[in-house]
């Protein structure tokens, strides 16, 4: 029979006994992990030649300051029509029951918002000082035309299958887009090759990166614990709702995580009021490192650079995966998704992100050395030393918790959450990458199910540096694939975004509200 | 014969049938035709998975297709059975909001609604379609038991 009483103290044995085993998987996950991405790692940020600067990094700014000076700067000029069609005063009536402009948004969103808003901004605030958030915000507002270009061409080259359900993306622009264009080999191999770092960003920033911390945000709540156990839990829920289909758990989050968005919002509004007198102070720290570097070993570079990175891994401007999230929406044309797409890298990084930073730095959680007013540098580590020494979303919830105790709790769920609902997100989107090259079927499907469930474990059970660095280079390789295409396909959007704009000039878009 | 038109708010329910009935034997005794409402609930701003959003459209279609195979084409036969003239439509979004819009496109005189859903802890809390037609409705509502 079982005795209650003895339970406690088996358990405890048969834990501690674990603990000591799971120590040395960990350590081993991450060797053969860390061995097998450092060289893929290395590639995707080595230095442009004679500078500091990653290449990669400097692609993106490149491509999104061409596409804003080309489209010229659509996502200021069109920014009232985009919040006008997500209103819904551009929806005819007859085509409730499609997905709206709103839910295109809110699920594209759902993949955004999330731990890069909250763990990746305590990451470029700590290494490149305040000054990052001002290089955030402005690849924020630049990435927004990336935003738009690809999302156009996500729905003008979806395919439509007979049974009405559609699949698209950089994959489907790629290579009928550029035979449009005359280039269709090139197309598809460039296809090929983003889907390939797809299925890598997914399983990177899309999963590993997301079980990670959120095992650092319990590990910070309920103590120290091996990081695999987080993983097989995280691993067993996710295998459920993509395997198992049991949608009743993705259904909820998806309802849960806007709420938990805006309350993280709120509190983050709450806490920059409380500090009002600060607020003045913070933005001059922002201004004053974007420029001058001040305070920071890495000085005006390592801002930009932070800032940069940190704001493309969050809002995923150019990357391509928002352009798979909003090609399944029907609708009669396809500029109109990529004027919704151009809010998200405004709600997500010129919003959601400053909110993270200002309060970060308005808590005063980054350490200052008193005589000198300059940040203190932690050379070792290679960041600003942090109140109690930490990093990512710890340092986030520290910040949080200096102004409102139980913020860190809320914030443990709302990690927790924003974590799973990427996962899912990102699960359908290395899916349609997997899916594309090794076609559509259920083995094919089921297969890569089971190795993003693994890449689960795996994530949770490394350390955050590993982790971290495969999440991005995975991410940005997927944009270094889908720029060089668009900058092939740019001309077709443009022709788009001149026939949409006559037309809603000369009234033949109709305003319905 | 009358040139009225009345709308029939029609939930569909083959359990609940008395207010087709009661709708249809009104029209064949004022002359009037019928325009029956089936409203599938719908809201632009609920939250869908990327595997929704993907199967939104192939799903639109399927519910049209059985809303119209399971409710309105049989409501239909049973008008042009009783020699009452009707025409239905199939409508998303929200119920009453739909309703008197439809009402007063076609410049329909009468509302029917049936009761059914009324007592049911949603409807208490925040109000039920034929509460929220009787409090709104420009015309005069009948609420049929």
């Amino acid at each position: 029979m079982f005795d209650r009483k003895a339970f406690p103290l088996a358990a405890g044995f048969a834990l501690s006994g674990a603990a000591a085993q799971a120590q040395t998987i960990d350590e081993t996950i991450n060797s053969v992990v860390g061995a097998v991405t450092g060289p893929f790692v290395n590639f995707i940020f080595s230095p442009f030649p004679g500078t500091s600067f990653p290449w990669i990094v400097l692609w993106l700014v490149i491509a999104a300051t061409i596409f804003t000076l080309y489209f010229a700067f659509v996502q200021f000029r069109s920014f009232p029509h985009s919040i006008a069609l997500v209103s819904g005063k551009y929806s005819d009536p007859n085509d409730a029951g499609e997905v709206s402009h709103f839910q295109a948004l809110a699920t594209a969103l759902s993949g955004t918002v999330g731990l890069g808003n909250i763990a990746g901004v305590a990451v470029a605030v700590s290494i490149g000082g305040p000054g990052a958030t001002f290089w955030m915000i402005l690849a924020g507002l630049m990435g927004m035309a990336s935003k738009f270009t690809e999302c156009t061409l996500g729905v003008k080259f979806r395919n439509e299958y007979p049974d009405g359900t559609v699949s698209g993306g950089p994959m489907y622009y790629l290579s009928k887009g550029m035979a449009v264009r005359g280039f269709g080999g090139l197309g598809k191999g460039l296809a090929i090759l983003f889907a390939i770092f797809c299925v890598l960003g997914s399983l990177g920033g899309g999963n590993m990166f997301q079980a990670n911390q959120a095992h650092a945000q319990l590990v910070n709540i309920v103590g120290d614990y091996p990081g695999w156990i987080t993983g097989v839990i995280f691993a067993a829920i996710v295998f459920a709702v993509i395997v198992g289909g049991l949608k009743s758990i993705a259904q909820v989050t998806e309802k849960i995580v806007p709420f938990m968005g805006v309350l993280y919002v709120g509190t983050a509004l709450i806490v920059l009021l409380i500090n009002y007198d600060r607020i003045g102070w913070a933005f001059g720290e922002v201004f004053d490192g974007a420029f001058t570097g001040a305070g920071v070993a890495g000085g005006l570079v390592g801002a930009l650079i932070q800032g940069f990175k940190r704001a493309a891994f969050s809002n995923e401007a150019g990357v391509g995966s928002a352009a798979i999230a909003h090609s399944a929406v029907k609708t009669k044309e396809p500029i109109t998704e990529g004027f919704v797409s151009l809010l998200e890298p405004f709600i997500d990084t010129v919003v959601i992100c400053t909110m993270t930073a200002l309060v970060i730095i308005i808590t005063g959680v980054l350490q200052v050395d008193p005589e000198t007013g300059n940040y203190l540098w932690n050379a070792e580590l290679g960041r600003v030393e942090t109140v109690g020494d930490v990093s990512g979303v710890a340092l986030t919830s520290a910040a949080f918790g200096s102004a409102l105790s139980w913020f860190p709790y809320i914030l443990a769920i709302a990690v927790i959450l924003f974590a799973f609902s990427t996962m899912i997100s990102w699960s359908y989107y290395g899916l349609k990458a997997w899916t594309y090259m090794f076609g559509e079927g259920k083995a094919q499907e089921l297969s890569f199910k089971i190795l993003f469930c693994v890449f689960v474990i795996i994530g949770a059970a490394m350390n955050l540096g590993p982790v971290i660095d495969f999440s991005d280079a995975a991410i940005f390789a997927m944009g270094l694939v889908n720029i060089f295409g668009l900058y092939f396909l740019m001309p077709i959007v443009k022709a788009e975004l001149n026939s949409y704009n006559a037309r809603l000039k000369s009234g033949e878009i109709k305003r319905f509200a | 014969m009358s040139s009225e038109t009345f709308v029939v708010a029609y939930e569909g329910d083959p359990d609940d049938p008395n207010v087709l009935d009661y709708a249809i034997h009104r029209a064949k005794a004022e002359g009037a035709r019928l325009l029956l409402i089936h409203v599938l609930e719908w809201s632009p701003y609920s939250f869908l998975t990327p595997q929704e959003v993907e199967e939104r459209h192939g799903r639109r279609k399927q519910e049209l297709a059985r809303a119209n195979e399971v409710v309105m084409a049989p409501a239909l036969a049973k008008c042009e059975a009783a020699g009452v003239p009707a025409d239905g439509k199939i409508r998303y979004g929200q119920v009453v909001e739909l309703i008197l819009e439809e009402t007063k496109t076609a410049g329909a005189t009468v509302i029917f609604v049936g009761r059914s859903g009324s007592n049911s802890m949603a409807a208490r809390v925040f109000g039920s379609v034929p509460l929220g037609l009787a409090q709104v409705a420009p015309v005069p509502t009948v609420i049929v038991p």
